[in-house]
């Protein structure tokens, strides 16, 4: 390395960002607390590198989880100043040079550290019948698969593209306020079943999307849509079940089955 | 033995001061009071009405004291950022799609300042005549 250039190596490294995060040990601690940590500063290092950074270097006993590094896994969710964030989707630039509060995923309880306990969520996503229900006696399997056209494809697309991250739970006050609502990714994934030309068991999953723990618990904040890092846009896929539930109830005023 | 214990964090009556999202969604959904109250004053209008020409008078004449004035023009203020934000959400609700694309977002928020507009002249036309 030449003598020119440490200078500038000198000076990217020089530069400190504060990484605050809220802890908590179950075996030792009855409620969490804030930790400041000094991470050195790079333009580039997203704030699950700085977590690694901290990790390595710094404390080892700090939790968080993690694995793909690039948005796909849903592991890394958490808040960061208050917003539901992938860590590895968010970078230390757009903060620099204040201080970054890492809190683990709101409306879910903390496990340790940045890591929550996800069950209600899993339990959720498996209620509703996460699968395609074909019309009964339809089709012989020697019969062959089941044809689509781009055009019925496009009508579901978008809500399959779920990472199951939570954040857009961590982002639901309904849900924060009431667990007992099925929450925006699950009945995102509801409507990309029922969307889905193939499936035939719409009616099975519209008793759970007619119940007040269904779509009626929404009140359409939005703000799961916004913080979705994939673009899915459960707010949109709930207020279209709304129609849906809505019509059920008309249909079923007139017959009843 | 396991040691879990999670922790379950307390969500405060002031949620929605901490995000100004939320913020923001509290006054959407609180214009609905303000709202509200115009609808009362209106039918009350209409109850006077009812009760002859000196009742009706008498309301009228009590809509242009200042305090109502000030509170028509909050109310405005209010039920036009009701109006906006709610036009803005509106394609989140619409499911049409054209030669199997789905119809862009901007026609639809469009299409409903157009009727707005066209509601807003036509009743202003009913109210000169």
């Amino acid at each position: 390395m030449s003598a020119q250039t440490m200078p500038t190596q000198q000076a990217v490294s020089d530069k400190v960002i504060e990484v605050e995060i809220l802890r908590y040990r179950p075996e030792q601690d009855e409620k969490p607390f804030p930790q400041l940590f000094e991470v050195p500063y790079s333009p580039d290092m997203s704030i699950l590198e700085a977590l690694q950074y901290i990790k390595d270097h710094l404390d080892s006993t700090v939790s968080f989880r993690w694995s793909c590094r690039m948005a796909i896994c849903g592991s890394c969710g958490l808040m960061v100043n208050n917003v539901p964030k992938l860590g590895c989707k968010a970078f230390l630039r757009d903060y620099y040079p204040q201080k970054i509060k890492l809190e683990a995923l709101a409306n879910f309880p903390i496990e340790r550290d940045l890591v929550v306990d996800m069950g209600d969520f899993i339990k959720k996503l498996e209620e509703i019948k996460p699968y395609i229900i074909p019309a009964t006696d339809d089709k012989c399997l020697s019969e062959g698969t089941y044809k689509q056209t781009p055009e019925q494809m496009e009508k579901y697309k978008q809500y399959s593209m779920c990472i199951n991250c939570g954040l857009c739970y961590a982002a639901c006050p309904q849900y924060g306020l009431d667990s007992k609502f099925t929450g925006p990714a699950a009945l995102a994934l509801l409507a990309r079943y029922n969307r889905d030309s193939r499936d035939a068991g719409s009616a099975e999953r519209m008793k759970i999307v007619n119940q007040e723990e269904g779509v009626w618990s929404c009140t359409f904040v939005g703000y799961c849509s916004v913080v979705c890092p994939k673009g899915v846009d459960p707010a949109a896929a709930i207020q279209l079940l709304k129609v849906e539930s809505s019509k059920d109830y008309l249909i079923g005023m007139f017959k009843p089955d | 033995m396991s040691k879990r214990k999670p922790y379950q964090r307390e969500m405060n009556n002031d949620w929605w001061l901490k995000n100004a999202f939320y913020s923001k969604y509290m006054i959407r959904e609180g214009s609905s009071i303000l709202i509200t109250v115009y609808s009362l004053i209106l039918a009350w209008g209409v109850f006077r009405l009812s009760q002859g020409e000196e009742a009706f008078n008498a309301w009228l004449s009590a809509l242009q004291h200042p305090i109502s004035i000030i509170f028509h023009l909050l109310v405005l203020l209010i039920a036009l950022y009701h109006t906006i934000t709610w036009f803005s959400l509106a394609p989140k609700a619409v499911d049409l799609y054209i030669k199997g694309k789905p119809l862009d977002a901007k026609f639809i928020v469009a299409g409903h300042y157009i009727s707005f507009i066209i509601v807003t002249i036509f009743c202003l036309v009913l109210i000169m005549l």
